[in-house]
């Protein structure tokens, strides 16, 4: 799992580090672990690291003096086999009703797709995801996984607002809006599992590396979990 | 406690930021000129993350109900205490039911209110800092209370003066570094954009600014990739965006340019039309 990586300066507090430019789940696990090897180094300082497919972004909250001596110290720590860490990752389950009320896009889509509402269903809840990372808006998953029969370009007309919950498709990509926001993805259903809160911690229960399913559930069982997380007595576990 | 008479176009509460959580999506926010609103800061002796209030382009008014210090930096919106007009870059005592109030911008877009300890309001995730939906509000609003701490006498003067350093308003030159696409663009394509000059658009807030003329690009989109405050990416029509502070934390086009933290602040206090030049960090 060694990889050749590219350290550059980003800016005055920033060094980004290059794995090669592909969407895999080793480069993925490689990322994962070298980013938890990090922050245990830097433990007692603030540093910020946003990671994404390929890459990963270390904010200090200092000004690098001397970049060659940090990227140094990040090539030994990388290349320090013992304090490899071990990236626990768990598998989730995503309760998600397609019923027309919630996925308004679902019909349309299966037309575009020539398929059933239920094959697009089952294409789409079979796979078990991959979270890549969190980017884009507080809470956004990118999940790897998409069914290629599910592929669709966005909307060329973005809607303006999408309900948070809603779980969409865009071209390669499937997932679930965070929160109430304008998007081009077509809608195909709706999860009641807020996937950011601010009153947890960490805000993100699903972390990166993390797997998950969708799972078909009708609107009775949507609007009782539902219901449950208003009253504060529903919690997400991982199957694994 | 303050009470906002008059929130003006578009007032947060800013501090340095939210740290510690872009790994979730969340933005790190925060003052757009850090130069100007530590300089307030600093006057009052307050630390460099006091919360402060952040005008844009038209300030408000605001009655202090209980006395307190406050200094006031950044652009100049000719301020008035009771109707007498007051300086900047100094420290104001203000005495119960003072009102403070500014005007239009008149040389920047962006002034900085800051008050002795530094304002008082909800803390979420780290920061104090106005975001949506990560706090409620994304900006204060008419007959807002602000609470700040009790003013105590025990506060020393410091004699030094401190000189503000206005090439935050007068210099056009933004300083950056190479982008990690960089170099993935032609020598004219460089020549271009280290040469010439770019205007701000109208689509400029806390979160962009857009700049224009577009510019030839043949870059191709890039796998998502981790972003900054001061990035300029160029999308494939030829748009240059610089992100601001409540930028998100991952993009997909190329990012050319990254702008030093002094360059984020000298383009924070431009407005629309006015010019900007790239120049590259040696």
């Amino acid at each position: 799992m060694e990889y050749n990586l590219k350290f550059l300066r980003y800016n005055e507090r920033s060094i980004l580090i290059e794995w090669p430019a592909i969407i895999d789940e080793n480069v993925l696990k490689s990322i994962l672990n070298f980013k938890k090897r990090i922050q245990n180094k830097y433990i007692k300082q603030k540093v910020d690291i946003i990671n994404a497919y390929s890459s990963i972004l270390i904010i200090y909250d200092f000004t690098i003096d001397n970049l060659n001596d940090e990227i140094l110290a990040l090539k030994l720590l990388y290349e320090d086999e013992k304090s490899f860490y071990e990236i626990k990752s768990k598998i989730w389950e995503i309760p998600v009703c397609y019923d027309k009320e919630f996925g308004f896009d679902l019909e349309q889509f299966s037309k575009y797709k020539e398929l059933s509402k239920s094959e697009v269903i089952e294409l789409h809840t079979k796979p078990v995801y991959k979270v890549y990372f969190i980017g884009f808006l507080p809470g956004f998953l990118y999940l790897g996984g998409l069914d290629f029969k599910l592929f669709l370009d966005r909307k060329s007309t973005p809607n303006l607002n999408i309900k948070r919950g809603s779980v969409a498709i865009g071209g390669k990509q499937t997932g679930i809006y965070p929160q109430d926001s304008p998007g081009g993805w077509h809608v195909i259903g709706k999860t009641p599992i807020k996937l950011f809160d601010i009153n947890q911690s960490p805000p993100c229960v699903i972390q990166s590396g993390d797997s998950m399913k969708f799972v078909s559930v009708d609107k009775s069982e949507y609007l009782n979990i539902e219901e449950l997380i208003a009253k504060s007595s529903f919690q997400l576990n991982p199957v694994l | 406690m303050l009470k906002v008479l008059n929130p003006g176009f578009y007032t947060t509460i800013q501090d340095a930021g939210r740290f510690g959580f872009r790994e979730y999506g969340v933005p790190v926010s925060g003052v757009m000129d850090s130069y100007s609103s530590q300089f307030a800061n600093a006057l009052l002796g307050n630390s460099d993350d006091a919360a402060v209030l952040e005008m844009t382009m038209i300030g408000g008014s605001f009655q202090f109900y209980t006395p307190i210090l406050i200094a006031i930096s950044g652009a100049i919106m000719s301020p008035k205490l009771n109707d007498e007009h007051v300086r900047q870059h100094t420290i104001i005592q203000i005495r119960a039911n003072d009102i403070l109030s500014f005007g239009r911008a008149t040389n920047g877009f962006r002034t900085y209110l800051a008050v002795k300890g530094g304002l008082k309001s909800d803390n979420t995730l780290g920061s104090q800092s106005q975001y949506t939906p990560i706090t409620k509000a994304n900006v204060i609003f008419k007959d807002d209370i602000l609470e700040y701490s009790k003013y105590s006498d025990s506060f020393k003067k410091v004699n030094a003066s401190v000189k503000f350093n206005d090439s935050v308003f007068k210099s056009n030159i933004l300083e950056a570094y190479k982008g990690p696409e960089f170099d993935q663009f032609s020598e004219s394509q460089k020549q271009l954009l280290l040469s010439d000059e770019f205007e701000v658009s109208k689509l400029n807030n806390r979160m962009a600014y857009q700049l224009e003329p577009l510019l030839t690009n043949s870059l191709k989109p890039i796998l998502t990739s981790p972003v900054l405050p001061g990035t300029v990416q160029l999308t494939p029509s030829g748009q240059l965006i610089v992100l601001m502070r409540d930028c998100q934390t991952t993009g997909g086009y190329p990012r050319i340019l990254q702008l030093t933290e002094k360059a984020i602040n000298r383009l924070s206090q431009r407005t629309t039309q006015s010019c900007v030049k790239f120049r590259l960090k040696v």
